[in-house]
């Protein structure tokens, strides 16, 4: 075993040795490489931590929010609807709800305005997102202005901004008292935007949602589970944006592979056979270059990954930040809770390391095998 | 020590280029002492030495070393006996660019295992002998060609070999250098070990260090 | 120091990191737990459907409230024209066949 060990040992110095000949390129191929694995595992990283935070925070949604359509567009729930609804086996709560956009000329920026029942927000009063409150300004006691789309001016008094750590899911909430909320879209009485219904059992809701669609034809029920399902599919790998830079990664990853594999010059070719030549065995030849593989691929990975989780989960993904801001004025500022795809990591760690090293031993191994009386030639 | 019955080597076989260098040799070699073979080159010089010393193997005969047939042996027992019992020294050399002398001293003994401690002092002992000693960090190719040629026969010996074969070994060394050498040689003899060589120089072949001259012809032997 | 030690000790300390992190997130921490759970509290008591992370239009912000027909979409299902269409697909009712809302009557017409 010891034996074994030092061994192992003589052929990373040789290796070592052998690579430092070049040091340069070979440091350069270390970085590229890590960056390669560092932006692939902060997209895996990212999205996924994404996906079960969404997940796990969306599980409280309404079970069925139902829209009303006219002519395929959404429009507003009249007087009466909720009765209509009559009483359907399962159904625990029904309740209208108010909520809309309002867009703020003043930061180019969507609001989401959602009325509130009177013991949560006084009249006069709103409690605004944090991101809201950051971009204009705005702390408890503050007061702000908006102009209604009838040209009114409505000033409030912000009693309360929403925690930070909430940020992902209010960063452009106002929430108002339902009398402001009417007054200030000049909201027809006696309507709603929809209605938000709870189902005791979740095996229950599709059941309730085909009544719904059956006793009201002209509404569309939104079931919780379609709500999660779209929240899965973000950042999807068949998307633009992440399908660009995965098919970008690989591509780049094969030239890297590729340049590897495209066999050994004259130099190296001779290299190989002195070192048989003075008493290595074709194992130990291979062993040694595997070696080299192994080396590479492992550091460029566990290197690549731990910044990719340093990136992800303490600064915030910060360099994917300007894709998804996108065209936005408000991004939430968010610190997503550090979990790990294991299976997804696993793939990248098979994906990178083993081609590499494949790559690597591919052209050694004609030269490996042949008899060392060449190299006295 | 070491005997060839009917030795003959042909390459690149049953193709149109097929050439045989050598045509059924019959050989015995002695133990401790140094023998060398003249001959011009095409001889097969190069090509009998390579076999003697399980670099390559004949095409039909047998070699026996010490009494045990090693022409039939797999790879892994032949690389065994090669890095135990033989050391080469190459007429190119043949050292590992971008290593430092030392590193390509110790290179051979990698696959024992052995602790690098160990192969480091004997690597200095060797240095100490060839006084290479100054140079062993150095860098060989910026080593002069006679302190290269002595990197070489560093190491061919770290792992202790009986036998020592050398191609050449005063092509590329001056008068001075060459002595040198043979005085060298003459310590490998009074230390026991068996050594070959070739060479056209008549400095090596008439010297009183070699005890016995084989002469070559067209992949035959000439005088016994 | 021996290269080889080097880059053995190195792998060391690198696989001992990513250990640590497979630890780390193998259990939620109690703040990370918290504010999950006041999250999720927030979102049943305001009833909340979305994540506010694309502000950009009204149908990026409720992906899952968006209906069939919006400004700017080449396709009835399609975001486009903000980054964030390539991020997002459309929602998976938007892609499913709506004949239900050719409003099956019970009168016959």
């Amino acid at each position: 075993m010891r034996i074994w060990l030092e061994k192992q040992r003589h052929l990373i110095d040789f290796t070592l040795a052998s690579l430092a000949r070049r040091k340069t390129k070979n440091i350069g191929l270390l970085l590229a490489y890590t960056l390669l694995v560092f932006v692939l595992a902060s997209l895996t990283l990212f999205t996924h931590a994404l996906r079960s935070e969404a997940t796990y925070v969306l599980a409280g949604s309404p079970e069925v929010i139902l829209q009303r359509m006219v002519a395929g567009r959404h429009d507003l729930i009249p007087p009466g609807y909720l009765d209509n609804i009559g009483r359907i086996r399962g159904v625990q709560k029904k309740e209208g709800r108010l909520w809309g956009y309002y867009y703020d000329p003043v930061l180019n920026a969507n609001y989401t305005f959602m009325a509130r029942p009177a013991d949560e927000v006084a009249d006069g009063h709103i409690m605004v997102g944090n991101a809201l409150a950051r971009e204009r300004g705005l702390d408890k006691h503050n007061t702000i202005s908006f102009r209604s789309y009838s040209g009114k001016l409505f000033t409030f008094e912000v009693s309360a901004v929403l925690s930070p750590d909430s940020e992902l899911l209010s960063a452009d909430l106002v929430l108002l008292s339902e009398n402001d909320f009417r007054s200030f879209f000049e909201y027809p009485a006696g309507h709603y935007t929809d209605i938000a219904l709870s189902v005791a059992n979740p095996q229950e809701v599709r059941t309730v949602a085909a009544k719904l669609a059956s006793a009201l034809p002209d509404s569309r029920p939104i079931l919780r589970e379609e709500v999660l399902r779209t929240y899965q599919s973000v950042f999807d790998w068949r998307e633009g944006i992440v399908l660009t830079v995965l098919a970008g990664a690989i591509l780049a990853f094969v030239i890297l592979a590729w340049e590897k594999a495209s066999g050994l010059s004259a130099e190296e070719k001779r290299e190989i056979g002195i070192l048989k030549a003075i008493g290595w065995e074709t194992g130990d030849v291979i062993r040694m270059k595997t070696w080299e593989g192994l080396l590479i691929s492992l550091t460029a990975f566990l290197l690549g990954f731990i910044a990719a989780y340093v990136h992800v989960f303490h600064f915030g993904a910060a360099i994917f930040e300007p894709v998804l801001k996108g065209w936005s004025v408000l991004y939430p500022k968010f610190r997503l809770v550090p979990t790990v795809d294991g299976l997804q990591i696993a793939t990248l760690f098979f994906f990178t390391v083993f081609p590499y090293t494949a790559a690597v031993l591919v052209p050694i191994w004609r030269a490996a095998i042949t008899d060392p009386d060449a190299v006295m030639r | 020590m070491i005997e060839l019955s009917n030795i003959k080597k042909a390459f690149n076989q049953n193709q149109p280029n097929e050439y045989w260098a050598l045509h059924g040799i019959d050989l015995s070699i002695e133990a401790g002492k140094v023998t060398a073979f003249r001959g011009p080159s095409g001889s097969g010089k190069t090509t009998l030495l390579t076999i003697v010393g399980c670099l390559s193997r004949p095409t039909s005969g047998r070699v026996r070393f010490k009494g045990e047939d090693i022409s039939g042996l797999p790879e892994r027992f032949l690389t065994d006996i090669r890095r135990q019992s033989f050391g080469f020294v190459f007429q190119q050399f043949n050292l590992i660019k971008g290593l430092s002398a030392l590193e390509n001293v110790i290179l051979p003994a990698f696959p024992t295992g052995r602790p690098r401690s160990e192969l480091v002092a004997k690597a200095g002992d060797i240095f100490d002998q060839l006084k290479l000693g100054h140079r062993s960090a150095a860098k060989v190719e910026w080593l002069s060609g006679g302190e290269q040629q002595r990197v070489a026969i560093a190491r061919a010996l770290i792992n202790d070999p009986e036998v020592i074969i050398a191609d050449e070994p005063t092509a590329n060394l001056d008068t001075a250098l060459s002595k040198e050498f043979m005085a060298i040689l003459e310590g490998f003899t009074a230390a026991g070990k068996t050594v070959l060589l070739t060479s056209h120089d008549p400095l090596v072949v008439e010297s009183s260090a070699v005890h016995r001259v084989v002469g070559m012809r067209d992949g035959r032997l000439t005088e016994a | 120091m021996r290269p080889s030690s080097l880059a053995l000790g190195m792998l060391a300390v690198l696989v001992t990191a990513c250990f640590l992190i497979f630890g780390l997130v193998s259990r939620l921490s109690v703040e990370d737990e918290q504010k999950l759970n006041a999250n999720r509290a927030l979102v049943e008591k305001l009833g909340l459907t979305d994540l506010a992370l694309f502000t950009e239009a009204r149908y990026t912000r409720h992906p899952t409230q968006a209906d069939l027909h919006s400004a700017l979409q080449d396709h009835p299902g399609a975001f486009d024209h903000f980054p964030s269409g390539s991020l997002l697909p459309p929602p998976a009712l938007l892609t499913q066949s709506h004949a239900h809302l050719a409003g099956k009557t019970t009168s016959p017409d």
